[in-house]
């Protein structure tokens, strides 16, 4: 008999693959920004330190925030 | 087959260890998202040191030394010599009758050495082929992104002196 919860579930981990990509994409970006700062610095062209931590700042707050987006949803598809 | 074992194909060795290296590698997805996420704290806190570096960061002093003499080495001839202090070593490049450039030693890619191309008229890095201006020290070919750093130099009289480094170039 099929689980009436099944497409839910399927929905779910849909959700938490798509979540693992845009957190990865958002590494990519935050390496960028590392290599791009440091070799600005490194140049002798310090200001573009405050917001390279800036920006990286927030791109840290965007993955934690789909790293906890992720744990509640895998909890919910295991429980399902 | 001992009686107090359950028939199996298995030597006994593999029944009885009891950690199983498949289910050991296995990551589940939240074991690596948190470990994404941990990467990117890793660089946050990069450009957090690079930020504090920035703040700490103070214009060195550099010392007036006397690298040569005028007329010391032949037109296309070099020089090395310290400069600022003894573990920053520098060339000297007499490009005309009465023009010397002098750069930092130090490829801005790797920090290999760099050396003198008569032939090419230019400086050049034998470990990945990065090419610099004699001119400016700018990059003309190769991995290495920045310029070399210029040594200044003054003539005073017959002597060359280095007064200081320019640091803060555009590529």
């Amino acid at each position: 008999m099929r689980d009436p919860q099944a497409p839910i579930q399927r929905r779910g981990l849909t959700a938490i693959d798509g979540s693992m990509a845009l957190i990865v994409l958002l590494l990519l970006v935050q390496m960028y920004l590392l290599s791009a700062t440091l070799e600005a610095y490194l140049s002798g062209h310090h200001d573009a330190a405050l917001p390279g931590a800036i920006l990286s700042g927030l791109i840290f707050a965007a993955s934690a925030a789909l790293y906890v987006f992720v744990e509640r949803l895998d909890r919910e598809a295991r429980k399902g | 087959m001992p009686w107090f074992r359950r028939p199996s194909n298995e030597p006994l060795w593999q029944d009885e260890f009891s950690v199983y290296t498949a289910d050991e590698r296995y990551v589940n997805r939240r074991q690596f998202t948190k470990f994404l996420t941990l990467t990117s704290l890793a660089m946050f806190a990069g450009q957090v040191w690079i930020l504090v570096k920035s703040w700490l960061y103070r214009a060195p002093e550099f010392p007036r030394q006397v690298v040569a003499r005028a007329g010391e080495i032949p037109v296309g001839g070099v020089k090395l010599f310290r400069y600022p202090v003894a573990e920053e070593q520098c060339i000297m490049v007499r490009t005309a009758e009465d023009r010397y450039v002098a750069y930092s030693q130090k490829c801005t890619h790797l920090s290999c050495a760099v050396y003198f191309s008569q032939e090419n008229n230019r400086l050049e890095c034998p470990c990945h082929e990065g090419y610099f201006s004699i001119t400016d020290g700018t990059v003309l070919q190769g991995p290495p992104t920045r310029p070399l750093p210029a040594v200044i130099l003054e003539r005073r009289g017959d002597e060359l002196v280095a007064v200081g480094m320019q640091t803060r170039r555009e590529s």
